[in-house]
């Protein structure tokens, strides 16, 4: 079970978390044209990456923030953890 | 029975009480002390069960967890467990055990057939055998196997012990409490660090109980018991027996079972059977140790052949001899310790030795005390059927591979050491790159991927010395990283026996002519020719050599089995060990309860019931209640002798005709406030929600990204910047963790507040062409007229002296009302409206009516919103506002969703009028096509219509939108009917919807 640091709370176990897949992921701005196929890259084209990625949480049972976490995703070590405000450096 | 093979003294058990234990029927004596597996072997039981495969006699193998032989099934308190190793069930009075695997019974086993037959039953015999006629397998192959073969028999009743979790965080976890464990527990309590010692035995010290060493002038018992007492003393450390780590998960995290119970006759008031124990741990320490492996030779599974450290733990433990005429087959120094403990109780071992001219501290003192050394020599089979009673041996040459003339000699054990293998099971899970060490022939861990390191015998360091030094060191080194404190332990004066190195032979050639079987894994009767016949096969990975054989699949994992599996293969392929690899180390490292892992999540704790706060008036009032998610509702009133279906008749007719009561607390209710709600809501739902004016509720869907509806609901404008948003009962949670993402992370400058309500308020529909007449009564003081309050509008109301919120919505179809009380009114206000409402015939209806009504109305619901459809499958599609995007827009103009013979929803009805039909059967168009039968659509939801009283369904029917009209069969195969039908619109009621507005 992972241990992730909620840049709110501190170290919380994994349950009591839930996943939000690519944290880098940026929604297409409401209202203006977009092809195709840079929405269907939004909506279902992920890279699945093996490695450092950069996914979304969510504190649940905790204080309900989305957290944005670094994490290796054949090894499960995580680098860093940052507040939704937070951009991803 | 006299304990015949129990020696006068000695041994760790309490003499002065006898225990009285049963096994297969027979009344046995034992000591306080003994396990099941020391007490048997005391009375000459030698005999315990039947192998997997063959059916061959089982006796006993090990002395501890590595045991692959000696599995019983357990009586204890009224109570059955199978899968038990009797090495490691301590006895207690009343112990009741019985032999698994035999049938009829162990003496007698029909199943030691497939021993006769054995050429029939190679690697892989069961996937080429028992897959062909298909036909057979179920009536006659499975039920054979299963009559045969399997570990003991689990207990159907349910389980009446209690079994807990416990969440623990320490700086040093450290497993074992050998003289690894001790020493870098001692040193890291020492400074100061939070310590847990985990013992998997009952009685600490490992090895130091049973080898002759001496540590700061002290026996290692002694030393070890010392330290224990004072670790135990130590505030910063909790030390535990009959606790063992299992798995190593991610982060540092492990998981310890701690058996509290089950070495007692029953499990004391208040206390748990067994505590699963979920441990954060900044560093740990493995000091699992070692353990010994087998030489291969023939017949090397009768019982009486075993491991010599586990006949020598009987002695030195147990005061028990597991033979009397032991021949002891080593290739090192370890069997020499078992021969001389024989001798120092007068028995009279054989050592065969595979090397040929050993020499060693060890062996002088073997030799000092006349012991029967034969050098070069090899047991080349083992003789006797239930119990060995003798052995062949021979001489072996130089290289191994040529056996001299066979000599059989007597003898009633076979004691086998083929040196030791590191239990490398935690350090593997934990994601340690093991490495494969040539000096001992076995993996050691390597690089270390967690905050784990290795001591002792499981590092493959094997001196006491050489032990003690590093793990003091390492206990220290961690805990001082941690602590910033440093108290060096003096290291103690340390003697042991000088030993030799081992010779790196491991199987005996078969004599000519000769076709015993070689085992290597016991517990799955795997032996040297099913591994051949694998490789020849064309497997070449070892973990397609293990599934194909079973090699190393048992409940013991291969614990004893494994590596010689390894030589073996890397022989045969003339690879070494190290490039065959082994297989991947899976928790449990020892087989768990069930009932430990699940803990207290057993019936009504494996999920929290939610109940409304009109929950005691339903009960009284004979509701039959349904789970709906984690909340029970009822599901209908019953009356007198109705069943399901007639009292839903009932309950929904009324609301048709009369005025019904429904219970809606469990609906989803997010509260939603800020200057930008409003622009929340209409970027979330499908319809504008910009100009909604205060006191008035709208009909919203939502979209997922994808297109695909999420939920549906209204949502009342409370005030100005204040919003009542409901959401289905299912989706509640989900529905506020989508607002909450798009409002932190996609449009944080909205500046907007959401937050669940679900729980505040209890909710009544009220529901029927008489609720008008009956909201008057409950509140005179406001005009609910349709003037007042018309459709879709809100107000808040006085009820009795309890503020009400009014929203009139309908979900029935029907002129409807719901009443919203702060919770703790809930149950108030459920009586004041049964009351009010006598005088129109009101009553109160349940979930099954709700879904009648909705369904013949053709509201969807969840049953339609399935993760599946879009708002055009749902005749939805009037409420995608073209002025603005909103979440999912953009996915429904892709090409499936916006295809002119898109699925929609349809009214089903059976031509015959009288035939219900079942949720989930397919729409077809001829129901005596050729199979697979085109399938057009499917029933999602199923009632019997009260307004025209007939069956009534919907369906979500491919091209829907011009199938009104045609005639179609539904057709259900898993009921074995096929339906004439009509498909009609899915609004079967009130097409035109006056009656909400009425
Ligand atoms: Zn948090």
């Amino acid at each position: 079970m992972l241990h992730i640091k909620c840049p709110h709370c501190g170290i919380r176990s994994q349950n009591e978390f839930s996943y939000g897949g690519d944290a880098t992921i940026k929604r297409p701005e409401l209202g203006k044209e977009i092809s195709d196929q840079d929405w269907d890259n939004f909506v279902y084209n992920r890279k699945s990456l093996r490695g450092k990625h950069w996914e979304l949480w969510q504190h649940l049972s905790g204080c309900r923030q989305w957290i944005k976490v670094q994490r290796d995703t054949a090894t499960h070590e995580i680098f860093k953890t940052l507040k939704a405000n937070e951009e991803i450096s | 029975m006299t304990q015949s093979f129990r020696l006068e003294s000695g041994g760790l058990i309490n003499r002065d009480k006898k225990i009285s234990f049963k096994f297969n029927g027979k009344n046995y004596f034992g000591y306080e002390g003994d396990t099941l597996a020391s007490a048997l072997i005391a009375n000459g039981v030698h005999l315990i069960g039947r192998s997997f495969k063959y059916h061959r006699p089982r006796g006993f193998f090990g002395a501890g967890v590595d045991e692959p032989y000696a599995i019983v099934q357990l009586y204890r308190n009224g109570e059955t467990e199978p899968n038990i190793k009797a090495t490691e069930q301590e006895l207690f009075e009343g112990l009741e055990a019985k032999s698994v695997n035999c049938w009829p019974s162990v003496n007698f086993d029909i199943g030691a057939i497939n021993n006769f037959l054995k050429i029939f039953l190679p690697a892989g015999f069961y996937y080429k055998t028992f897959m062909w006629p298909k036909s057979f397998w179920y009536k006659i192959y499975e039920p054979f196997i299963r009559r045969a073969a399997g570990l003991g028999t689990a207990s159907i009743k349910h389980d009446k012990e209690r079994y807990e979790h416990k969440y623990e965080y320490c700086d040093v976890l450290i497993t074992g409490s050998g003289p690894s464990g001790l020493a870098s527990a001692y040193s890291a309590a020492k400074n100061g660090a939070k310590v847990i010692l985990a013992e998997d035995k009952s009685r600490f010290g490992g090895t130091l109980l049973t080898s002759e060493v001496n540590i700061g002038n002290q026996s290692g018992k002694e030393w070890a018991d010392s330290i224990i007492s004072e670790l135990k003393e130590m505030p910063n450390v909790t030390v535990k027996n009959r606790s063992q780590v299992f798995g190593y998960y991610d982060h540092n995290m492990l998981v310890m079972s701690e058996r509290i119970s089950d070495h007692l006759p029953k499990t004391k008031k208040f206390h748990p059977k067994q505590r699963l124990w979920y441990i954060r741990a900044k560093e740990v320490l493995i000091s699992s140790g070692s353990i010994e492996r087998p030489i291969v030779f023939g017949n090397n599974d009768t019982p009486g052949v075993m491991l010599s450290s586990a006949a020598k733990e009987y002695m030195k433990v147990y005061g028990v001899l597991v033979g009397k005429k032991p021949l002891v087959f080593t290739n090192n120094d370890s069997g020499y310790e078992t021969a001389i403990e024989f001798k120092k109780n007068g028995i009279d071992p054989i050592i065969l030795d595979t090397r040929k001219e050993p020499q060693s501290e060890i062996i002088e003192e073997a030799k000092n005390m006349n012991i029967n050394i034969k050098n070069s020599y090899v047991v080349v089979a083992a003789q006797g059927y239930k119990k060995v009673k003798s052995a062949d041996i021979a001489k072996i040459s130089d290289n191994k591979e040529e056996l001299g003339s066979i000599e059989n000699i007597e003898c009633d054990c076979i004691c086998v050491s083929g040196f030791w293998t590191p239990t490398i099971h935690l350090a593997s899970q934990s994601g340690n790159k093991t490495k494969f060490n040539e000096d001992i022939d076995a993996f050691v861990p390597g690089i270390s991927k967690q905050n784990e390191k290795t001591l002792g015998a499981a590092n493959g360091i094997y001196t006491l010395e050489e032990t003690l030094k590093d793990s003091f060191e390492k206990g220290n080194q961690l805990s001082k990283k941690i602590t910033n404190n440093e108290n060096k332990v003096s290291f103690p004066n340390v003697v042991e026996k000088k030993s030799t190195v081992h010779d790196k032979f491991w199987c005996v050639p078969l004599p000519k002519g000769k076709n015993y079987k070689r085992f290597l894994d016991f517990q799955n009767d795997v032996a040297v020719s099913d591994i051949e016949i694998a490789l020849k096969e064309g497997y070449r990975s070892i973990e397609h050599v293990k599934r194909y054989t079973t090699l190393g699949m048992a409940t013991d994992q291969g614990k004893t089995s494994n590596l010689n599996g390894l030589q073996l293969v890397s022989k045969i392929e003339n690879k070494v060990v190290p490039a065959v690899g082994h297989t991947t180390f899976r928790p449990p490292y020892s087989p768990v309860s069930i009932g430990a892992i699940v803990g207290r999540e057993v019936g009504k704790h494996s999920k929290p019931t939610r109940k409304s706060p009109m929950h005691s008036w339903h009960e009284k009032n004979n509701a039959v209640f349904v789970d709906a998610g984690v909340w029970l509702r009822p599901r209908y009133y019953k009356r007198g002798e109705e069943n399901l279906f007639e009292a839903s008749k009932r309950e929904a007719k009324n609301v048709r005709t009369n005025v019904g009561v429904c219970d809606v607390t469990t609906l989803g209710k997010i509260d939603i406030k800020g200057p930008d709600a409003a622009e929340l809501l209409n970027r979330v739902y499908t319809n504008a929600w910009l100009k909604l004016p205060v006191g008035k509720a709208r009909y919203g869907v939502m979209l997922r990204e994808d297109g695909i509806v999420m939920d549906d609901g209204t949502t009342t404008r409370i005030s100005e910047n204040h919003y009542h948003m409901t959401t289905t009962t299912a989706q509640a949670a989900n529905v506020l963790s989508h607002l909450e993402y798009y409002l932190q992370l996609v449009w944080p400058e909205l500046n907007v507040n959401v937050v669940s309500t679900t729980e505040q308020w209890a909710g009544a529909a009220i529901a029927g062409p008489k609720s008008r007449e009956l909201l008057k009564k409950l509140f005179p003081k406001s005009d609910v007229t349709n003037e007042g309050l018309p459709f879709m509008g809100y107000m808040e109301g006085d009820l009795f002296g309890v503020k009400a919120k009014i929203f009139r919505i309908s979900f029935s179809g029907e002129l409807a009302y719901e009443v919203n009380v702060e919770s703790d009114n809930g149950y108030f206000m459920w009586e004041k409206i049964i009351e009010a409402g006598e005088e129109f015939g009101i009553q109160p209806y349940g979930t099954e009516a709700l879904s009648t009504l909705r369904i013949e109305m053709g509201h969807v619901a969840g049953s339609e919103l399935d993760g599946r459809t879009i708002p055009y499958d749902n005749s939805l599609e009037g409420l995608l506002s073209k002025k603005k995007d909103f979440i999912g827009k953009r996915s429904l103009s892709r090409r499936a969703f916006a295809a002119e013979d898109r699925q929609k929803i349809v009214g089903v009805v059976p031509l015959d009028k009288k035939t219900s039909i079942p949720e989930g059967s397919h729409l077809v168009k001829d129901a005596n096509a050729p199979l697979p039968n085109p399938k057009l659509g499917y029933i999602s939801a199923s009632c019997w219509s009260v307004e025209h009283d007939n069956p009534f369904s919907l369906a979500i029917l491919k091209d829907g939108k011009n199938m009104i009209g045609e005639k179609l069969f539904v057709m259900s195969p898993l009921k074995n009917k096929v339906i004439p039908v009509e498909i009609v619109s899915s609004h079967y009621v009130d097409p035109k919807g006056e009656r909400v507005r009425s």
